[in-house]
């Protein structure tokens, strides 16, 4: 009896731990001005969806939401694209220094974005594409694909080989069997994969800061924009950014935990 | 249905030689077992013939057809895999209809192969199932009717029986030859399992360090082994060893060591004539070891020890004998009476010996 009161006690402290920044937050975001700096007030009289349109609409909002889903698209096509060939050979195939790739590619991750973003801005001048959309998923991809090589190893080593190599002698080429019998089972810690990737993406917001001026991402402008403007601008900026990542972890934790190999079957 | 022909084939894996000069002609329609212990090479030699694995060196041969370095899919072969690899995001049906709709079958043909193959091998009201709701015996039967669908050249198995539990094994022994009677497919079959390679082959190939020790009937290889390591790994108990030297004496032949002074029947001193004051290996299988003389041979050689262990396994007791600090193992009816630690002499039958040189192992007689 004891134990349950506990462990319902600490269930609820933990949930009001994590939900009440967001639900501060999204009421902040729908709280009309005069109410916000009421000091004798802290539930708003009525709510407004006043800030989130004027962030969306009249800050352009809405372009950098679109720049924000362009790059995220971009980009864990580009770290699919070479990751998941890349996962795949670490995993079916022995070669020397396989190992050493895969540690290595850990690595990558140790160097602080600082220090690549300024060199990244000279070669984008050079190769013309400074301020596009491209170079900031190019700059998104390096930090996502380690990532995406990690996960589909893992993913693809809990799937046997010999599912694919069944593929092979009834019939298929290698990259058939891949395609057709490797790929479907996979999928599902695949998608899972992907939308940590879109998150990793959506949330970054210092190179993209740095990279773009006028095709900004909606976190670079919303630094730019909202945090130059009263408060219940920034919540409701807050709100814009939780909004889709939320919603897609909510309909996605089952594969989320898949890509960690936890329930693969 | 094809002739499966091998020559000299190599397969390293870096400095591993996995297999080292494998050569063996597989005559149409029969089962031929690969028997040997983990790590002979049998499994290699398989995915070799199927195509999964590139040769080093040497030659496959399909009939006439050169195979050695065609891709899997362009083989005609099938195969049953160890975990047996059926597809779980199919349906049973699926999967064994999935070889032919690879290969552009029309639907009515498939429609009728898989029914033909499901009738077969008794899953027919399994055909709507997922195989995560089969049993491990279930998803092997369908395993084997995606082998057999499509008629292949060859049909290859790579310990398709390990997986199952002893009872399920004991079956599926009888009706995969049988099945393999039926169809008549070219088949060859991996196992370390020497009960299941003595039922089932009409050819064993007992391979060991990427060589193929012996190739032959059950009965060749269970009686007339070709070298030291057949003998020693067919047949359980395992054959007794015991290292022995030639001695004339009187223009006779004996074999001798420090305890033992065997006179050779003529029979078998005729054969190893020319081997005066050679070291050998003397051979002879637990159940060749008597408790009493068999009437109808003559040549006998008793020895004599104390009992030091008894395995009674209901039908068979196995004496384990200590003669003169070496241990002879014998295999006695069920119903013999000795006792741990009682002296018992033992009469070995002379015309069942099997000798080897101490050399290269390989059999004298």
């Amino acid at each position: 009896m004891i134990k349950k009161v506990f462990i319902v006690f600490v269930s609820i402290l933990v949930i009001v731990w994590f939900l009440t920044p967001v639900v501060l937050i999204v009421l902040a975001s729908l709280t009309p001005s005069e109410d916000y700096y009421n000091q004798n007030r802290i539930l708003p009289r009525k709510l407004t969806l006043d800030h989130l349109y004027k962030l969306f609409v009249v800050l352009n909002g809405w372009r950098a939401t679109l720049n924000s889903l362009q790059v995220a698209g971009m980009a864990i096509g580009l770290s699919f694209l070479t990751g998941l060939p890349a996962g795949y050979v670490l995993t079916r195939y022995v070669f020397p220094g396989k190992n050493a790739i895969r540690l290595s590619i850990l690595l990558t991750r140790s160097f602080p974005t600082l220090i690549i973003a300024v060199p990244l801005i000279m070669i984008y001048l050079k190769l013309g594409i400074s301020d596009t959309l491209f170079s900031v998923a190019l700059a998104h991809t390096s930090f996502i694909l380690p990532f995406v090589v990690l996960i589909t190893t893992s993913i693809l080593s809990g799937i046997s080989v010999e599912y694919e190599e069944a593929g092979m002698i009834f019939g298929l080429s290698r990259f058939g069997a891949f395609m057709r019998i490797t790929l479907p089972l996979a999928l599902p810690g695949l998608a899972a994969s992907a939308i940590f990737a879109f998150i990793m993406s959506w949330n970054e917001v210092f190179i993209s800061s740095i990279l773009t001026f006028v095709n900004r991402t909606l976190p670079a402008q919303i630094l730019n924009t909202a945090m130059t403007s009263p408060d219940y601008f920034k919540f409701a900026a807050g709100t814009i950014m939780a909004i889709p990542a939320m919603t897609f972890i909510f309909f996605t934790r089952k594969y989320l935990m898949s890509m960690w190999g936890i329930s693969l079957k | 249905m094809a002739r499966v022909k091998i020559e000299n084939l190599k397969k390293y894996f870096g400095n591993v030689k996995a297999l080292n000069g494998i050569d063996i002609e597989i005559k149409d329609g029969k089962f031929v077992v690969l028997l040997g212990p983990s790590g002979c090479g049998k499994t290699t030699l398989l995915r070799c013939i199927s195509g999964l694995e590139k040769v080093t060196d040497g030659k496959i041969f399909f009939d006439s057809v050169e195979v050695t370095n065609l891709s899997p899919r362009n083989r005609n072969v099938s195969m049953v895999f160890q975990s047996y690899a059926v597809w779980p995001h199919m349906k049973v049906y699926e999967n064994i209809a999935y070889p032919m709709r690879i290969k552009g079958y029309d639907k009515d043909k498939i429609k009728e192969k898989v029914v033909w193959a499901a009738d077969t091998l008794n899953i027919s009201e399994l055909l709507n199932r997922y195989p995560a709701q089969l049993s491990g015996g279930q998803r092997q039967r369908v395993a084997v009717a995606r082998a057999i669908v499509l008629e292949p050249a060859v049909l290859l198995m790579d310990e398709p029986l390990s997986n199952l539990d002893a009872l399920l094994r004991v079956s599926m022994r009888s009706e995969l030859k049988k099945l393999q009677e039926r169809i008549g497919t070219t088949t060859i079959y991996v196992t370390h399992d020497q009960v299941e390679a003595m039922t089932m082959g009409d050819e064993i190939a007992v391979m060991h360090n990427g060589v193929i020790q012996q190739f032959g009937t059950p009965e060749d290889i269970y009686h007339r082994p070709a070298n030291i390591f057949v003998a020693g790994f067919i047949g359980s108990p395992q054959m007794n060893f015991l290292e022995v030297e030639v001695i004339r004496k009187d223009n006779v032949l004996f074999l001798r060591n420090e305890d033992l002074s065997i006179k050779l029947p003529k029979d078998l001193a005729e054969k190893i004539e020319n081997d005066d004051n050679k070291k050998l290996i003397l051979g002879i299988r637990p159940e060749d070891i008597h408790k009493e003389k068999d009437k109808e041979s003559t040549e006998f050689e008793a020895i004599e020890g104390k009992v030091y262990f008894t395995e009674r396994l209901g039908s068979d007791t196995i004496v384990h004998l200590d003669f003169k600090g070496i241990r002879i193992v014998s295999k006695l009816p069920g119903d013999v009476k000795i006792k741990e630690g009682e002296n018992l002499k033992m009469y070995m039958d002379l015309g069942k010996v099997h000798l080897f040189s101490t050399v290269d192992g390989k059999a004298l007689i």
